[in-house]
């Protein structure tokens, strides 16, 4: 079947077995290969995207049923070499250890501070909850979105 | 010479823009020109005889390359060895093939192989093998296990137990029999799923020009990985390079080399195309090692006044099917020796038995033996502590080692390097407003309201460690660390070290080491881990030992550099070496800093070599191993509040505080990660999560939905401080920090919980405490007092 899906602003065709997921259309076919897989349940958010401006875990999904949409991944997080500030966030709080959860995580948090800009931790936890860190203890995860919250508001406030 | 400006700051980690940008290269992202993908037949028993495998169909679906089971895999490749055989216990290895070729011993077995020319296409033809099987009894736990009648798994394991191990050190019979109180109790430390998020992969790739055969794989030690695929595959070392590319996230399950590690590089070279497989989770949950499980029955001696006098015990460890690489060393050398914990126990008489089981093999996992012993030791001091209605702080520091006392040799025959426990101790306390929350405790009793403090004042064996050491417990491999400091004709650093970090940080801490060390600035400094073609041989990263004998290895190649640089600053400045100083990157004679070269500069004139004062060889580049004299201690002190909800038997973590001491520390940033990510752990075995078993061996918690990993909302905010106790043997007097926390906290958690159920008479529940555990304890007890 052929898909047309425009992932980080950039239009992609391709002919799909009708099963494949989008996890691995994106990965296998596209070569973006920052979004990641964990698990096959759908539990650890390791590959989660924004399809059409929600946070959608892209292995529970087939490629076929993104067609016409817009996905964003984690390369499309950066703009113009500029690091989001989530990104941004999660380095100077050290928000990772290996970095497997990270891009996955990030995806979430965009979605989390576009739904609460200044978000408590109790909001931002339970944002989290659908995506798995072995390594982190999410602390520092935590810590990471609340800063990106800070940073968003000071750039949407210069904005102003 | 001055320690100065990056040792001790919080640098930002180099590694995170490749991962936060989602540009770094983890196994399963290498991507080959013409690579296959190979699906893994795995066994729905088990335990079971293989009578018939019929691979035809498989063979005929499209895109299906090559099929091979076991039978076919017997005589071209070596079964895997397990490489700590620890000695005088009669240790047994049975065979173990790298699929099945007899009999399968465990749900998730590999017992054969398809290779097609998609993941998809390899899926759907590992579906279409055919295998017959004649099922066996099975048999899952391990005292049962050791019973007369009891199916047996290998010919050459009777009564399935692979092996006994006893430690004994003071007289035990006597401090039983001095003993005002001796308690008995049955622990379990119940089997876990270590959870990598990343699951295993592995691709290989065989130049046929070369006959060079290149394997990317998740793995945490590439070097070992090495040596072990040459013996699997028959394979000289120098055809082989393993890479380690980013690996997310190991504790443990990354050391052992596993039979698809093999068999990927195996059809690599035979199908001459590169091949890849990547697991899933339910495969990583059957096919990946198990951490723990260990059943334990504790003896505890102790006088009224608290003191503790010994402990005798017994544990049966499951090993599960087959002895994973490390497996015979974790519940006997750094569980067995541990016992007696932060305390002047005299006396520990405790035996080991090895049993192997129809369940997924068991090695190490974060801690790796050390939180099943402080799991014992801190619950036995609890324990202690209510029979003797003393307070629990007050009997830790009553049975301290004394800080005047170290080096200290415990009963095992270990020698602790340093600490100062008490010190720690009284840090927790004070964070945690022991006396307040006490009262606090007393009036909510009163309230009909459950709640409860547990201490956790561990102490454990890391930096793993002096090789004759390694040697001496059956350790088939060296410990020590190892490093190539290299400066390029620019004066740029590049530093490759034998351990593999894997989310770490020591790309960027052994960078602050190097940069501040050389005098270089810190940009200068690359860290190369991870190739076995790039770094020197080293053992990899595991039992929190890279940063110890790393930077050990690292301090002592750049001294080396030092020392070079100084006879050739002497020889050019005219002086005498002897009156060369460095400082700040810059050579200069003493008494006339106008006379000095950068390192820079001497880095280039070593590498023109045109003018190199005589016996000085070219280059700027040395390599050092560093062997350490001892293992190192961290310890520290953990509290935990808890509340028990007695309508649902749900407990609430209210506060966690933290004091570690990881002697001095590199990066406080990075430190604070590891002890967050370690206590969670540790926290998860205590509250959530166990891998259970039903009777014929098949896993019910085979996949995240069903294995409770815990997620953000389930923990607390973590509060963390440190106190510094150098290890007197390090050159930087550092010690481990990476298991730390897991170590710690699954006794604290515990001890917390039991502290809240006290008022009910309930001195003892099995973890993980799930509310219907709990809730089904508290009923038992019949009314729940108002
Ligand atoms: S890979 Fe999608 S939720 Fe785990
Ligand atoms: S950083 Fe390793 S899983 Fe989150």
């Amino acid at each position: 079947m052929k898909v047309t899906i425009t992932v980080n602003g950039a239009k992609t065709t391709h002919d799909v077995e009708p099963r494949l997921l989008l996890v691995h259309y994106l990965r296998d076919v596209l070569g973006l290969t920052g979004t990641h897989i964990g698990c096959d349940t759908t539990s650890c958010g390791a590959c989660t995207v924004h399809l059409n401006g929600l946070a959608v875990k892209s292995c529970t999904l087939l490629a076929v049923q993104a067609d016409g949409g817009e996905v964003r991944t984690v390369e499309g997080l950066a703009r113009n070499g500029q690091l989001h500030p989530i990104q941004e966030a999660f380095w100077e709080e050290h928000g990772l250890q290996c970095g497997f959860c990270t891009p996955g995580m990030m995806m979430t948090a965009l979605q989390i501070l576009e739904r609460h800009p200044k978000p408590t931790e109790d909001q931002i936890r339970h944002g989290l909850e659908g995506n798995l860190c072995r390594c982190t203890g999410y602390q520092h995860i935590v810590n990471a979105v609340q800063a990106a919250a800070r940073k968003m508001e000071g750039q949407n406030a210069k904005r102003r | 010479m001055a320690v100065s400006r990056l040792f001790g700051a919080r640098v930002k980690r180099r590694d995170d823009p490749q991962l936060i940008t989602g540009k770094a290269t983890f196994t399963d992202d290498v991507t080959l020109p013409g690579v296959l993908y190979a699906a893994v037949v795995r066994s729905p028993h088990a335990h079971a005889r293989i009578t018939r495998i019929d691979a035809s169909r498989a063979r005929r679906h499209p895109g299906v390359r090559a099929v091979f089971t076991g039978r076919d895999l017997a005589d071209r490749l070596a079964p895997m060895p397990c490489a700590w055989l620890v000695p005088g216990c009669e240790l047994k290895v049975p065979r173990r093939p790298v699929l099945a070729d007899d009999r399968v011993r465990h749900v998730g077995e590999g017992v054969a192989v398809v290779v097609a020319e998609d993941r998809y296409a390899a899926r759907d033809a590992a579906e279409l093998v055919a295998v017959s099987y004649e099922p066996l009894p099975a048999v899952i736990n391990q005292e049962e296990a050791t019973r007369a009648g009891a199916p047996r798994l290998h010919d050459d394991v009777p009564d399935n137990t692979a092996f006994t191990w006893t430690t004994t050190g003071g007289d035990a019979r006597a401090a039983f029999a001095a003993a005002d109180v001796v308690i008995h109790q049955r622990f379990t430390n119940q089997r876990l799923i270590p959870n990598a998020m990343e699951a295993r992969a592995a691709t290989a790739h065989a130049n046929p020009a070369t006959g060079e055969l290149t394997v990317w794989v998740t793995s945490q030690n590439p070097h070992i990985h090495r040596f072990v695929l040459s013996i699997v595959l028959k394979m000289p070392e120098h055809k082989l390079r393993v890479i380690a590319p980013e690996v997310g996230g190991g504790f443990g399950s990354k050391i052992p080399v596993y039979p698809e590690d093999a068999l990927v590089a195996f059809l690599a070279r035979e199908l001459g195309r590169p091949v890849k497989w990547t697991e899933d989770r339910r495969e990583n949950y059957l096919a990946t090692i198990h951490g723990r499980d260990h059943i334990t029955d504790l003896e505890i001696a102790a006088r009224s006044d608290g003191t503790l006098l010994a402990l005798r015990g017994r544990t049966y460890a499951n090993l599960g099917a087959y002895l994973s690489l490390a497996a015979p060393g974790i519940p006997t050398i750094l569980h067995g020796l541990m016992l007696a914990g932060a305390y002047t126990i005299s006396a520990v008489e405790y035996t080991v038995h090895g049993v192997v089981t129809n369940t997924t093999p068991v090695d190490a996992y974060r801690g790796a033996g050390r939180p099943e012993a402080t799991y014992l030791v801190e619950r036995a001091v609890d324990l202690v502590a209510a029979k003797t209605g003393l307070d629990p702080a007050e009997v830790r520091r009553r049975n301290f080692i004394p800080k005047e006392k170290f080096p200290y040799t415990v009963p095992a025959g270990i020698t602790y390097d340093s600490g100062d426990y008490d010190v720690a101790l009284a840090r927790a306390l004070a964070m945690v407003d022991y006396e307040a929350f006490r009262r606090e405790q007393a009036a909510a009793r009163k309230a009909g309201r459950y709640l409860g403090l547990g201490l956790s004042t561990y102490v454990e064996i890391c930096g793993l460690g002096p090789s004759p050491v390694a040697g001496a417990v059956g350790f088939q491999g060296g410990l020590y660390g190892s490093a190539t400091v290299r400066m390029a004709p620019t004066g740029k650093v590049e530093v490759m070290i034998g351990e593999s970090p894997h989310g770490q940080g020591e790309e960027t801490t052994f960078a602050q080491i190097v940069a501040d060390r050389l005098g270089v600035p810190f940009e200068d400094v690359e860290i190369v881990s991870g190739d076995t073609a790039r770094t020197p041989m080293g053992w990899g990263t595991y039992g929190s030992r890279t940063t110890v004998v790393g930077s050990g290895a690292v301090v002592t190649a750049c001294d080396r550099l030092i020392e070079k640089g100084r006879q050739i600053a002497a020889h050019l400045l005219e002086a005498s070496p002897d009156d060369v100083v460095f400082q700040d990157g810059r050579f200069s004679v003493r008494g006339s800093p106008d006379r000095s070269k950068s390192i820079q500069e001497i880095t280039l004139q070593a590498t023109l070599a045109w003018n190199l004062p005589a016996g000085v060889e070219p280059g700027m580049e040395a390599t050092a191993f560093y062997d350490p004299p001892n293992f190192v201690y961290p310890f520290g002190a953990h509290a935990c509040t808890v509340e028990v909800v007695p309508e649902t038997g749900e407990v609430r973590l209210l506060r966690y505080v933290a004091v570690d001491d990881c002697g001095r520390v590199i990066n406080p940033m990075i430190v604070d990660g590891q002890v967050h990510g370690g206590i969670v752990q540790g926290i998860a075995q205590a509250l959530l999560e166990e891998a259970v078993y039903d009777r014929n061996g098949q896993l019910l918690t085979a996949s995240m939905l069903d294995y409770a990993v815990p997620r953000a909302p389930q923990v607390p905010r973590m509060e963390t401080d440190r106190t510094v106790t150098p290890s007197p043997h390090h050159p930087l007097g550092l010690k481990g920090i990476g298991e730390t926390g897991t170590i710690a906290s699954t006794a604290a958690v515990a001890n917390a919980v039991m502290d809240a159920l006290a008022p009910l008479g309930i001195t003892h529940l099995d973890m993980p405490y799930t509310p219907r555990r709990v809730w089904h304890a508290i009923q038992q007890r019949g009314e729940v007092r108002p």
